[in-house]
């Protein structure tokens, strides 16, 4: 800080606040509303503070969801989002490690012509061809499938250049030591660079299990059968629902406990987070 | 391209190493959007029956059709009103946490929203804005304001900004504060003793050099707001009223998959590759240009 | 334990750059052979190939009885110490020793006896469990030579292993390096830009000057009959005096035999072997006249740098002790007819 003037940190003290404030309190609503029983969203104004129901509420949707909204169980939809976030992850994790190994540690025929086509599925986001993927998604059978849900999304440019910015810093004499210690390269690849790789996996992890959990047109496309609902997707159908009878209470539930493991993940892992964050714009 | 000094020689492995990650990529990205391609020049008569190429009668007749340039304008309105909404709040934080000593914890606060979904946040501020006892009408009728984004368009597109927007600050925040730290100290000290004073100062120093972060902040929010809201919008007004809130990729999804109407659909696919296309050009040129530093 | 055989190395890059241009160098079992010249001179190109980790674009090279040109580095049975030294920094001292002989599949047994016996003799057996980033730069570069001695290899290949380490402490390991190289016998090669490192460790030195090799020989040979100008100039510090004979220059000299004194020639005379006198220079000697530009004195001795003449080409003479000379000062030095090089201007070659 270049001089002291006690007005100005009082007022960025301010700022900081109200930002916080701000950013919290639809949050904070929500976390109210899943407290309070049905009949206090009829008419006036949203309850404040939070009310008795919480357990209710919460055992409610995670065990048996709302019949109406023709949504499975809260648990069901939670637990199929874990497999996906956890199968995209590692799976964009481990195909884009191994394709960075093969760009930065080898040379052969069409290595560049590799390259560009990898780069290019940064220019083809899902939103951009959704019905033809659907088709294809459909010919292969993989509708209402886990292998469905993750594998077509595990294809990643951003991870695949992160490995590749991270080895080529990676000193050049290691690996010709470890060459002349009779290392193969896959030898190599195990024993050194997957662990020199740890903390950018751990941080990619972070930003790639947020990014799967997420996913929302992708798996509101190819799932018809709700033994396959994800719960981030599912939300869709339970908001319909409160516009009709105002059962908030139970939407915010929901919306709680959708948050939940993602946030959970970013606070726990903030450096982490911050830097997969950061190094997967580079 | 760059590699090591020294190489594998090794003929099959570095294949096997990209199998996977290129079959991903061929059959569910390239096949996909070459698909895409094909499909904008073809036209189904209205029983299916037939399907005849029409070189870019699909083209031509979207941007004729009064409903896509809608979209067209909203997608505009609604793309820059987020990056600026967000950008200009991240900005602000950003810049207040720069000027205070220990920000640990309100980092710590304003940056966990990223990790929520679109489609939750979208969610969290319908319950926000609900016409009949929702928190934001309610502060607004007290200043006589009567909020009905039900059937008020404005009202409509100020709720999708706002919802949207709300998780982007604390991303924009991140790269803001990075970008402010990497400035060096001696420069303000050196401005301060020129004489410069904190607001001067800012304008005079910061803003020129977080300019790149700016630049780059706002490639990526546009690229946010082009395409990753369609949640936001799903999940809350689906484009009502009246198609106020339609943007460009909601309504490739309505028209293919739910209309389905393949040749306008494919069309419009190609229309939005061809912004990404250009996004992410402009984008590494940026990424180029920063590599001189 | 090897010879090495270079036989017309040569080393062109894709893009059409030669970098080693036709190197033969017979390396005698045990010997430890230096490989100096200024950077890109080519000569980590061409221990890199003698490792293995650059292919070899014509000649071959020979490891033993071995023509080793298509083997693979781990197979060429040589260790390399590396100028960052290469440590694995994910794994302890022991387990970066441990790691080649673990992958040439030795016995627990022998790996443990081999490591401490490395440990021993480079008094890091303490340091056995930390990891390289605890190390300090010096303790770093015991490990990365451990981690060749453990492997008890053909040959020893160092690529600048001291150029990373303060000046002190490269003295140190210059004498450690050649104290265990004599105990093991081990045939090594060794790169280094620094002559004085490759005076003081080598049995004989290559001086390598563009992709081409200028002399080989021992330390005391180079520094004695230099074949070239390139030599004359490299080795030696301060370098040797090196006096084109144009324009008159041999006008500064007395008693300078005619047979020497020709145009096109060069007269090289080291600083140390130059005496100041106040006479003209004796039977079978030669003098020569200078003016003092400035003086350095580093306690032990002090060196007179000048101009021949009045104002000629720079000439340097180191005395004992310490110096009262006045920059300005006019002044004469002989130096033995025998201890004066001759050299031939157009082909940098020794004439004489």
């Amino acid at each position: 800080m270049v001089e002291n003037r006690p007005w100005l940190n009082a007022l960025s003290h301010l700022v900081l606040i109200t930002g916080v404030v701000v950013v919290a309190f639809p949050v904070y609503l929500a976390v109210i509303a899943s407290t309070r029983g049905p009949n206090d969203f009829y008419s006036g104004l949203v309850p404040l503070l939070p009310g008795p129901h919480a357990l209710e509420n919460y055992s409610a949707m995670f065990g048996a969801g709302l019949s109406t909204s023709g949504a499975p169980p809260l648990g069901l939809m939670m637990t199929n989002s874990l497999i996906m976030a956890l199968s995209i992850a590692l799976g964009k994790i481990a195909i884009s490690i191994l394709s960075a190994f093969a760009i930065v540690y080898f040379r052969f025929r069409f290595r560049l012509v590799a390259f560009w086509i990898i780069f290019i599925t940064l220019m083809l986001p899902v939103e951009v061809r959704i019905l033809p993927t659907f088709k294809v998604v459909a010919d292969l059978g993989m509708l209402n499938s886990y292998a469905g849900l993750s594998i077509p999304l595990i294809a990643s440019a951003t991870a695949t250049f992160l490995f590749r910015q991270f080895f080529l810093t990676v000193p050049d004499e290691l690996m010709e030591a470890a060459r002349v210690d009779g290392a193969g390269p896959m030898k190599f690849f195990r024993d050194i660079l997957l662990p020199l790789s740890r903390t950018n996996i751990a941080a990619l992890f972070v930003i790639l299990f947020i990014y799967g959990w997420n996913q929302y047109l992708w798996p509101l496309m190819i799932t018809t059968d709700t033994g396959y609902y994800t719960v981030v997707m599912g939300i869709k159908r339970l908001v319909a629902v409160a516009d009709a009878i105002p059962q908030w209470n139970y939407v915010m539930a929901a919306v709680v406990l959708a948050m939940l493991p993602p946030v959970v993940v970013v606070v726990a892992m903030q450096r982490l987070f911050v830097r997969g964050l950061v190094e997967t714009e580079k | 391209m760059q590699t090591k000094r020294t190489v594998f020689g090794n003929c099959v492995l570095p294949y096997l190493l990209l199998l996977p990650q290129l079959a991903v990529t061929m059959v569910f990205f390239i096949w996909p959007a070459g698909q895409a391609v094909w499909q904008s020049f073809l036209q189904q008569d209205p029983f299916g029956l037939r399907t005849s190429f029409v070189w870019f009668r699909n083209y031509e007749r979207l941007f004729h059709d009064p409903n896509y340039l809608n979209a067209l304008g909203v997608t505009v309105v609604f793309s820059i009103s987020v990056a600026v909404l967000s950008l200009g709040l991240g900005l602000i934080l950003a810049v207040a946490v720069d000027r205070l000593v220990k920000t640990r914890l309100y980092s710590a606060l304003i940056v966990w929203p990223y990790a929520v979904a679109p489609a939750v946040g979208g969610v969290l501020w319908w319950f926000m804005a609900n016409p009949t006892i929702g928190v934001v009408p309610y502060l607004l009728r007290l200043v006589g304001y009567d909020w009905n984004h039900a059937l008020s368009p404005t009202d409509a597109m100020i709720f999708v900004v706002v919802a949207s927007s709300w998780k982007q600050i604390s991303y924009n925040f991140l790269f803001f504060v990075a970008g402010l730290q990497a400035i060096p100290g001696s420069l303000r000290e050196a401005a301060a003793i020129d004489g410069a004073g904190p607001v001067k100062r800012f304008f005079t120093i910061t803003v020129p050099l977080l300019s790149p972060t700016s630049f780059f902040l706002l490639v990526v929010n546009t690229v946010y707001a082009l395409f990753d809201t369609f949640p936001v919008i799903d999940a809350t007004t689906k484009g009502n009223p009246q198609q106020s809130t339609t943007t460009l990729v909601y309504k490739v999804y309505q028209d293919g998959f739910i209309a389905l109407d393949l040749g306008s659909s494919a069309a419009q696919s190609v229309i939005l590759m061809l912004i990404v296309v250009l996004l992410t050009v402009v984008q590494f040129r940026w990424v180029e240009r920063r590599v001189q530093y | 334990m090897a010879a090495i055989t270079l036989s017309d190395v040569r080393k062109v890059y894709a893009g059409g750059v030669e970098a080693v241009k036709g190197v033969s160098i017979d390396i005698a079992d045990g010997e430890f052979l230096v490989l100096v010249g200024p950077s890109g001179c080519g000569k980590s190109t061409l221990l890199r190939m003698v490792a293995g980790l650059e292919t070899i674009s014509s000649g071959t090279i020979s490891i033993g009885e071995r023509v080793v040109n298509r083997l693979e580095p781990a197979e060429r049975d040589i260790a390399m110490v590396f100028q960052n030294y290469a440590l694995y920094p994910h794994m302890t001292v022991r387990q970066n020793l441990e790691y080649g002989l673990k992958n040439r599949g030795m016995a627990k047994d022998e790996r443990g006896r081999r490591i401490d016996e490395a440990a021993r003799a480079l008094e890091i057996a303490q340091l056995l469990d930390r990891r390289p980033r605890q190390l300090s730069g010096g303790q770093r570069q015991r490990v990365a030579m451990g981690r060749a001695i453990v492997r008890e290899p053909a040959a020893f290949l160092f690529d600048e292993p001291l150029s990373n380490l303060d000046a002190k402490l490269r003295v140190q390991m210059r004498a450690e390096i050649r104290r265990l190289q004599s105990a093991l016998r081990t045939t090594s090669l060794y790169v280094t830009h620094d002559q004085l490192e490759a005076m003081t460790l080598a049995d004989r030195i290559v001086v390598l000057n563009a992709g081409r090799v200028e002399q080989i020989g021992t330390p005391m040979e180079l520094y004695e009959r230099p074949a070239s100008l390139f030599v004359a100039g490299f080795i030696g510090s301060p370098a040797m005096n090196l006096v084109p004979l144009a324009g008159g220059s041999a006008q500064a000299f007395d008693n300078l035999p005619a047979a020497l004194a020709e145009e096109g020639r060069v007269l090289g005379v080291r600083p140390e072997h130059l005496e100041l006198t106040d006479r003209l220079a004796g039977e079978g000697e030669v003098g020569l006249a200078m003016v003092v530009t400035s003086v350095e004195s580093v306690g032990a001795e002090s060196f007179l740098h000048g101009a021949l003449g009045e104002s000629g080409p720079a000439i340097a003479v180191r005395i004992p002790g310490y110096s009262r000379v006045e920059p300005g000062v006019r002044l004469r030095a002989v130096a033995p007819r025998a201890l004066l090089h001759v050299f031939d201007q157009t082909s940098g070659r020794r004439a004489a």
